[in-house]
């Protein structure tokens, strides 16, 4: 509630810009930190809509938040029977799929954006996800992007969850998003889109970094960096295990 | 107890691991196998990626290799001499074995040719073995003691540079060793294995050493070209995971001197039966994997 109350001066003190309606945005965190017992992570994402009081809102606001992983081409591979064993025959090379994707909304997704709107700013999962072509020999290249998304949401790594934000008394929205443990470090994005009658009234965007803390960033680092040296500790540990172990049952059995 | 694992970036159940390393490092003391045809297809399962399984494993081998090969070296049933050859030509087959790896990785497939070269080896292996056990042991059921047979005869007797091999007891050319540790390196680093299961009866049947300095001399071999290819994963592909290494074979250790014990009080015929009948189910369940229809035709690939 403090929380909110907060939100609330700040939207009020700070000095009004030139749209009509726009994003205060707050995080329960300001990075995600990837420690050794790191399982998951929620981070609640909530905020408040500014607008100057000339504008009046006849029709009901809704918001739609997304929090989008780092982006990179990724390959999906389609098995056949070959001989009567299953292979890999065809492959379509996506060029950008995020790692984690999540979609949060006030109300079902379809009713609330229109298809071009979707298509400017990429909201929904199928629009976040760039494939630009696929090899002549492969006629149904849509069936490769719906099974990366399947696979993806599958492994909880692209989720929506259509009312699962909550916008109240048309000025504070919040909602919270379930990182999954299987995380990867990097730039994540949140994005906030504020729509009305379909359409994006406001929209407001923030960077939350993911990124491996203590140990994990000392050992992630060390196997880049000094790779032999990392390479030569793995082995000094497997051997002195190995050793310390029949040692020790040595002197159990004496 | 969840841990992250900073290399392959998932987080898995510590305890999990831990039983994991202990179960395969039984197993590796008891029959003198690495293990890494059995931890790299559970790592796969559990949900680490195959490049990190692949490299970490041979890591862990490098461990619960060492606890068991310290067993049989108090017990003096490692022989040093043979197990030189059979490293010597085990680093050259290695280095073979990573190029041929990469030859096949242009050509796409490499997974299914992987799935391949398991399930032919594991069940030639596997049903020689279990053949050969079975027979044995029924003849000395119905005809007393059982008379070895007269191996070896052949070419493997006809060939140069021949060398004593005290502990084994053999005096054969450095040849038949020498080809086999190389294959096995060849096999070892396209299946990411130590390579034990196929060296083992190879050294049985084809060399003709006696059982009992059979499995420490493979161990003493294997940790020197695992450890090889972990450096060469580590250093190449940056896939080795030390914390995920750390748990295995803290697991793996422990239950590698369990194994030990277990294997020295069992007949060798015994063992042999035991061994072929896992190598045989491993190879049952990748064969059926190939043949039956997934449950999702697509799959990510990594890049």
């Amino acid at each position: 509630m403090l929380r909110l109350i907060a939100i609330l001066c700040l939207a009020l003190l700070s000095p009004l810009p030139l749209r009509a309606e726009e994003v205060v945005l707050g995080l329960s965190h300001e990075e995600i930190r990837i420690t050794t017992r790191f399982d998951g992570s929620d981070i609640l994402i909530y905020g408040a809509v500014k607008r100057d009081e000339t504008s009046a809102p006849d029709l009901p606001l809704q918001v739609i938040i997304t929090v989008a992983g780092p982006s990179g081409p990724t390959t999906v591979w389609r098995k056949e029977r070959v001989g009567g064993i299953w292979m890999n025959t065809d492959s379509v090379e996506i060029d950008r799929a995020p790692s984690f994707y999540a979609v949060a909304t006030t109300a079902p997704l379809k009713e609330i954006l229109s298809e071009t709107e979707d298509l400017r700013h990429k909201i929904s999962i199928p629009r976040a996800i760039r494939s630009v072509g696929a090899p002549q020999n492969i006629d149904d290249a849509e069936a490769f992007t719906d099974a990366l998304i399947r696979i993806h949401e599958r492994n909880h790594s692209y989720l929506t969850a259509e009312g699962a934000a909550q916008l109240h008394e048309n000025t504070l929205f919040d909602t919270n998003i379930t990182l999954p443990s299987n995380l990867t470090e990097g730039e994540y994005k949140i994005r906030i889109f504020l729509t009305r009658d379909a359409a994006v009234v406001a929209n407001y965007e923030t960077p939350i970094s993911v990124r491996k803390v203590g140990l994990e960033r000392w050992l992630y680092a060390l196997s880049r960096e000094h790779a032999l040296l990392y390479g030569l500790l793995s082995l000094a540990l497997a051997v002195a295990a190995g050793w310390g172990a029949s040692t020790f049952f040595a002197l159990i059995k004496r | 107890m969840q841990i992250y694992l900073p290399i392959a970036e998932v987080s898995v159940n510590a305890f999990l691991l831990l039983g994991l390393g202990g179960i395969v490092g039984f197993l590796s003391g008891m029959f003198g196998v690495g293990g890494g045809f059995l931890i790299t297809p559970l790592l796969f399962f559990i949900g680490v990626p195959p490049a990190v399984a692949v490299a970490t494993g041979a890591n862990q081998i490098v461990a619960s290799s060492f606890s068991a090969l310290m067993a049989h070296l108090k017990r003096k049933t490692v022989d040093f001499k043979m197990g030189g050859v059979l490293l010597a030509g085990g680093l050259v087959g290695s280095a073979l074995g990573v190029w041929v790896f990469n030859f096949l990785k242009t050509l796409g497939q490499v997974d299914l040719l992987v799935n391949l070269f398991y399930v032919v080896f594991l069940g030639i292996v596997g049903g020689l073995m279990m053949i050969e056990s079975l027979r044995a042991l029924s003849r000395a059921k119905h005809a007393g003691p059982y008379k070895a047979k007269k191996r070896g005869r052949g070419i493997v007797q006809t060939l140069p540079l021949k060398m004593r091999f005290r502990a084994s007891g053999l005096y054969i050319s450095v040849i038949p060793p020498f080809v086999v540790g190389l294959s096995v390196g060849v096999l070892a680093a396209i299946m990411g294995v130590g390579g034990g299961f196929i060296m083992v009866p190879a050294m049985i049947y084809i060399l003709g050493m006696p059982t009992k300095v059979v499995i420490g001399t493979s161990l003493f071999q294997i940790i020197f070209v695992t450890a090889f290819t972990t450096l060469l994963h580590a250093t190449t592909n940056y896939t080795v995971d030390i914390v995920l290494a750390l748990l295995l074979l803290i697991g793996g250790v422990i239950g590698a001197q369990f194994g030990t014990q277990v294997g020295a009080k069992l007949k060798a015929e015994q063992l042999r039966i035991a061994l072929a009948s896992l190598v045989l189910i491993v190879c049952g369940k990748l064969a059926f994997d190939m043949l039956i229809t997934p449950s999702d035709l697509y799959s990510i690939g990594s890049n």
